[in-house]
């Protein structure tokens, strides 16, 4: 055996899944968070972890037993997308880190402890450039082997930092449980065989633990005996992409930024087009001068040109206004970042141009260009009983939304559906052979059958034929959003049929068949 | 040598009826490409079908409208709506326009023309609501780029110098009753004018839709009505 016995430092950032929302969002650490996942409490604050709200409790149990706390949606891309600059950091200070997993660095001993004189040096060098992160609260741990140092890490305490002596560490992990190095079914299994401690588990026959749990069971069983084999691989840092400028003096109108911007996305593309990449999404953030703060993602149904980043930064800053609007608040920075890259072969023209779906797509970017992201649309239809709520139009480029089966919707229309159907439904009036309005009592039984129709202040006309009240009740149980309407259909007297609706307003043309 | 026979003066009545006829079969350009349609359009359209390169007014139904994307959007073609936000998309996937390949502009805004002539460089088939009135001189420059590209506009609404003009004259509704029923088919009649005289005014009855979602011609002898009346018979009719 080699006389280093693969001496291992760890970098732990304590509840990071929650670190990481905090500053994506803005809040403070020291309240009661809690992260979700599937329904089940994923990562929690140090403060809900004071009230008892640990991992794997369902989400009522932990709001009961610490009401303040702010409940999010654990999103493992953004833990990964916060913790990036920590690894930038770290690789700066420590060459050759391997990323174990968003808040957990693993890197070899030997070099930062030859280099800052002693393995307690390096681990202060190492916590002094988190702390100029901000970054508090990290541990870090050496021992010997990747396993044992973090342990070492969880095990610091108050201390910032745990140094298990080498070759001292099998008896340093020995009383700790033997979950740790095995899964749950063979844990349960353990425990009733009467094994509890990793030190346990390690003075069973090496042979006998290979015959009875195989492969898997011989590596958790060198794990536990501190002979672990497996050494740290560092990762090859990726080539940075992505592009920041920042404004001085702060602009504040839209086409003075895309002006300004559109050399930095030209290089944006360049760099990676060097290394034979394409960019299929991306995120954009922007910083205004009150210190507010815009992110985005987009995505590209073939890739991104220079060209189209500075579209998306356009649409990102002006909503809905216009190209030459001015802005709420100067921007003082502005960071592209690439989400997905992909190699250029895979988007590779065909030996003919692309299909005539590309065509269609680099003109409707041009109308995009000239009207903004959310002017050109495609459609689906979702569910839903009102004919408004039906029809589902996506932003062209963006993805649609999930299809989801084909709920029966009972109370919705029958097959025909009518060709127009207004956004803003229009004010009408319904009128019986004495000229007062139609009305509908609670039964849902009309006071008079209705005899003239008018749109607006138009003049009124006969109605031919008509049907109704056919009663439309959404979402009963909840009193703000809940809607009771009647329908109606007419023909009118120039054979233009109507869909009506009454509710507690009116009436109104929800939408025209013609 | 003999000097060629020369003819009598024609009445003038002739030589323009001569001319109209030439304006026609220009106007018509017997060589651009039919683009695919709903076989019940066949009696509606000048020609049978839709051509590319030509510009069709559709007035007063959307349903019309959509029975004419409807085919070559079924043909595997891109079709493109602008200028109309109430088009109702439920009905046209019902009416058979596939939602893939359906691109609405729901507001243009100012520059509607502008983007009219953006989509028809890339989609065959645009149909639009103009937004306000468009001068002979921007119509022809449109009209050039279209048959460039071979794209079919659709125009609900006024356009100088169109190729045909389909307006619903008549529509009755089928299934609703006084105070029961629902509305099932409706049965219109559409009235054709193309360009010149050489096509001859038309009017045609049509299910639009009938009681399966389907569009078609309604059969004169099932229901008792005559074949689609020449819109001059009709005139000469009334005049005696």
């Amino acid at each position: 055996m080699s006389a280093d016995p693969g001496r291992t430092i760890v970098l732990w950032c304590p509840d990071w899944p929650v670190f990481a929302a905090c500053r994506e969002l803005g809040l403070d650490p020291a309240d009661p968070i809690a992260l979700t996942e599937g329904g089940l409490v994923f990562a929690c604050s140090a403060a809900a972890r004071r009230d008892g709200v640990i991992r794997g409790l369902k989400l009522r149990e932990a709001q009961y037993r610490s009401p303040a706390v702010t409940v999010l949606e654990y999103d493992a891309a953004l833990d990964a997308r916060v913790f990036e600059p920590v690894v930038r950091a770290v690789e700066a200070t420590v060459p050759g880190v391997q990323l174990v997993r968003p808040g957990t660095l693993a890197m070899r001993a030997r070099g930062p402890a030859r280099y800052y004189g002693g393995e307690d040096a390096a681990a202060e060098a190492l916590l002094a450039t988190l702390a100029q992160l901000g970054v508090v609260g990290a541990r870090v741990g050496v021992a010997d082997g990747p396993f044992a140092a973090e342990q070492a890490a969880r095990a610091a305490g108050a201390s910032p930092f745990r140094i298990v002596e080498p070759g001292a560490s099998a008896e340093f992990i020995a009383p700790l449980p033997v979950g740790l190095v095995v899964d749950a079914r063979t844990t349960v299994l353990l425990n009733r065989l009467g094994v509890r401690t990793l030190g346990e588990f390690a003075a069973l026959p090496d042979a006998d633990v290979r015959r009875r749990f195989g492969a898997a069971g011989a590596f958790a069983h060198d794990r536990a005996a501190g002979r672990e084999q497996t050494r740290v691989t560092a990762r090859t840092p990726p080539p940075e992409f992505e592009v920041e400028q920042h404004f001085e003096p702060p602009l504040d109108r839209v086409d003075q930024l895309a002006f300004a911007f559109r050399v930095r996305a030209e290089e944006f593309i360049d760099r990676m087009r060097a290394v034979r990449l394409v960019c299929t999404a991306l995120r954009i953030e922007l910083d205004d001068e009150r210190g507010g703060h815009s992110s985005r993602s987009w995505l590209h149904p073939h890739w991104f040109t220079p060209a189209d980043v500075i579209d998306r930064v356009r649409w990102q800053l002006q909503g809905a206004g216009t190209a030459d609007s001015g802005l709420a608040s100067p921007i003082v920075r502005l960071r592209v970042v690439p989400e997905r890259v992909d190699s250029t072969g895979n988007h590779e023209e065909g030996l003919w141009g692309g299909g005539p779906d590309e065509r269609v797509h680099h003109g409707l970017t041009r109308v995009q260009s000239m009207l903004g992201h959310e002017a050109v649309v495609t459609a689906t239809i979702g569910g839903g009983r009102m004919l408004a709520d039906r029809q589902v139009l996506v932003p062209w480029g963006d993805r649609p939304p999930e299809r989801r089966d084909d709920a029966p919707w009972p109370g919705s229309l029958p097959a025909l559906a009518p060709a127009s159907v207004f956004r803003e439904r229009l004010p009408i009036s319904l009128l019986d052979a004495s000229g007062t309005s139609v009305a509908i009592d609670a039964r849902g039984a009309i006071s008079a059958p209705p005899e003239r129709f008018a749109v607006g202040a138009d003049r009124a006309v006969p109605v031919r034929a008509w049907a109704g009240p056919w009663p439309v009740v959404e979402r009963w149980w909840d009193a703000e959003r809940a809607k009771r309407v009647h329908r109606f259909q007419i023909v009118d007297d120039d054979g233009c049929a109507w869909l009506l609706v009454r509710d507690g307003e009116g009436w109104w043309a929800e939408a025209r068949y013609d | 040598m003999t000097a060629p026979p020369v003819a009598s003066a024609a009445p003038p009545a002739r030589v323009e009826e001569l001319q109209a006829r030439i304006r026609g079969m220009q106007a018509t350009r017997l060589d651009s490409k039919a683009v695919p349609t709903h076989p019940a359009l066949e009696p509606v359209l000048p020609g049978g079908t839709l051509r590319e390169g030509t510009v069709v007014q559709v007035e007063g139904s959307t349903t019309l409208l959509m029975a004419l994307l409807a085919g070559p959007s079924a043909s595997g073609r891109w079709v493109a709506v602008a200028g109309l936000p109430e088009f109702g998309v439920e009905a046209a996937a019902r009416f058979g326009i596939d939602l893939e390949r359906l691109v609405l502009v729901p507001d243009p805004g100012r520059q509607w023309l502008t983007v009219v002539a953006a989509l028809a460089d890339v989609i065959p088939v645009v149909a639009v609501r103009p937004a306000g009135r468009v001068s002979p001189a921007e119509s022809s420059r449109l009209q050039a780029r279209l048959r460039q590209r071979g794209t079919t506009l659709l125009v609900a609404g006024e356009w100088p110098g169109s190729d045909a003009r389909l307006g619903v004259e008549a529509s009755e509704w089928h299934g609703l009753e006084q105070g029961h029923g629902r509305l099932a088919a409706r049965e219109v009649v559409v009235s054709t004018a193309g360009r010149g005289e050489f096509v001859r005014r038309a009017r045609s009855r049509l299910r639009l839709p009938g009681p399966a979602l389907e569009f078609a011609p309604v059969d004169p002898t099932a229901s008792g009505h005559a074949e689609p009346i020449p819109f001059d018979d009709v005139r000469r009719r009334a005049a005696g």
